[in-house]
């Protein structure tokens, strides 16, 4: 890594600031449905396979992108690859998808797409992250479960 | 609007259920997932159980299993590449055979009706037919017409016809060449927009439907040479033509359907956790026909729901398979 980066300086964003808990989140006895920003803060921190950032920090992904519905048991999320050739953008989907596959519940149904209009191959990518029976295949290849764990772990 | 009638929940897979396949009598169901181990279930006379567990034929994922028209054999397909034959030896099903060539995940396998031939597919776009000469398997062909990943194939319920959908967004259908012995593509059926996921021949073997990621079931028909509807069929090939698409009535991705062999009615998985069946109309212009829906359970499956199988002797009877991990057992009635 560091050598053959394809964007060698990506704009670096800033980051939103920690949620702040109020006494309603911390009421157990309160059923509080899945929102927008908890989707996000699940996937802001998930790093990018070639950049020692977050994709938050590359705006790959954005809260106004992210769309939950609690009833209809659906959750979309658009992501945006920081160049429109990145050959990386499957790899940062399987991630987002992983990430919220292992920490949703599985009523769920989890669509990731790239954001329409920044990616060359955007219909290629979406339809190869929406297979789920070649993403279940991929998540059986040990090398590529790694790249991804390594993805998704948090850095301190 | 028909009735479905939930029998029982067939639990014991760890993890998503990928497929069923019911022995042709009817008396067994096979299914099949991520575990990696195949169950077959039987009615002990009040309930269904676990009567065999299959294990340790594959190292990864198994996607289908099809059982020859004798009963005597299963095969198995599997993300690990292979195909397992399975034979029936005093009482037991065993592992006696394992097929190699496909370069990756084996999709599909299907016997033909004359327990002779098998047919597999692959995501290495490449669908495969194997000739069987008693305990001996080997590669007839190997049909390189898809241009992506292969889901699915399914022989003519009477001859030596294949037809396999893809992510290709096509269904194609092939048969062999009597001069020279090669398997040819004789007919590609586009309209679909995304991926076919399955396809089910009706019992002539005429008709075909199809499902695909777009959320459409789609009826063909084939017309042969000399057909009295004066469609053309350029150099003496039938041609297959869609002569029904129904939009609108699922939600998301259909991964399966099954058209009855017995009642003719048709039965859909889909990715919004519902089992449909559709029935054609009485009377129904054959050249434009018109297919209702007659019955839906929308929670059949508390996640997708992946296959779907009609009982070949029973009527009303059918299986499904889901995401959730379960089997189960239906039965619809008027």
């Amino acid at each position: 890594m560091g050598v053959n980066l394809e964007n060698l300086n990506p704009k670096v964003h800033q980051k939103i600031d920690e949620r702040q808990l109020t006494d309603f989140d911390e009421n157990e006895d309160v059923v509080d449905a899945f929102d927008e920003r908890e989707i996000f803060d699940l996937i802001r921190n998930i790093n990018d396979p070639e950049h020692p950032l977050s994709l938050e920090e590359l705006s790959v992904v954005d809260q106004s992108l992210i769309e939950i519905d609690n009833v209809k048991n659906y959750v979309n999320v658009q992501f945006t690859p920081t160049i429109p050739h990145c050959s990386m953008a499957t790899l940062i989907g399987l991630s987002i998808r992983v990430q919220l596959l292992r920490a949703l519940p599985p009523r769920f149904k989890v669509s990731v797409i790239v954001t329409p209009g920044t990616h060359v191959s955007e219909q290629a990518v979406n339809k190869q992250l929406a297979d789920k029976e070649r993403v279940a295949a991929a998540l059986e290849n040990s090398h590529l479960v790694a790249v991804i764990n390594q993805c998704v772990s948090e850095k301190e | 609007m028909t009735s479905i009638k939930l029998i029982q929940t067939l639990q014991g897979h760890r993890g998503r259920v990928w497929n069923v396949s019911w022995h042709p009598k009817g008396k067994y169901l096979g299914s099949c997932g991520e575990d990696k181990t195949i169950r077959i279930w039987i009615n002990d006379g009040t309930k269904w159980i676990t009567k065999m567990i299959l294990a340790e034929g594959h190292t990864r994922t198994i996607r289908e299993i099809s059982w020859s028209p004798c009963g005597n054999l299963i095969a198995s397909s599997s993300f690990d590449s292979t195909v397992a034959i399975w034979e029936l030896k005093s009482g037991k099903y065993e592992c006696t055979v394992s097929l190699e060539g496909h370069e990756n995940e084996v999709k599909s396998v299907d016997w033909s009706n004359s327990g002779e031939l098998i047919a597999t597919c692959s995501r290495d776009k490449s669908v495969w037919i194997w000739e069987r000469n008693d305990d001996e398997y080997e590669c007839a062909a190997v049909i390189n017409a898809h241009v992506q990943d292969v889901k699915k194939v399914r022989w003519h319920p009477n001859e030596d016809t294949l037809a396999s959908a893809s992510y290709d967004d096509t269904v194609k259908i092939f048969k062999e060449d009597s001069s020279d012995s090669d398997w040819n593509c004789v007919a590609t059926l586009a309209s679909h927009t995304s991926t076919v996921w399955s396809l089910s021949f009706d019992n002539t073997g005429s008709r075909i439907v199809t499902c695909s990621d777009d959320k459409n079931l789609k009826i063909w028909q084939e017309y042969k040479p000399g057909n009295d509807t004066m469609i053309p069929t350029p150099d003496n090939i039938s041609v297959w033509k869609c002569v029904c698409t129904l939009s609108g009535y699922h939600t998301r991705t259909i991964y399966d359907v099954d058209w009855c062999k017995k009642s003719g009615l048709i039965l859909t998985a889909c990715g919004d956790n519902t089992i449909r069946i559709f029935r054609e109309e009485l009377d129904s212009d054959p050249n434009q026909p018109t297919f209702n829906l007659i019955a839906s359970n929308e929670d059949a499956h508390s996640q997708d729901v992946n296959a779907v199988q009609w009982n070949p002797e029973q009527p009303g009877q059918f299986a499904s398979a889901g995401d959730d991990g379960n089997v189960q057992l239906w039965f619809n009635s008027d």
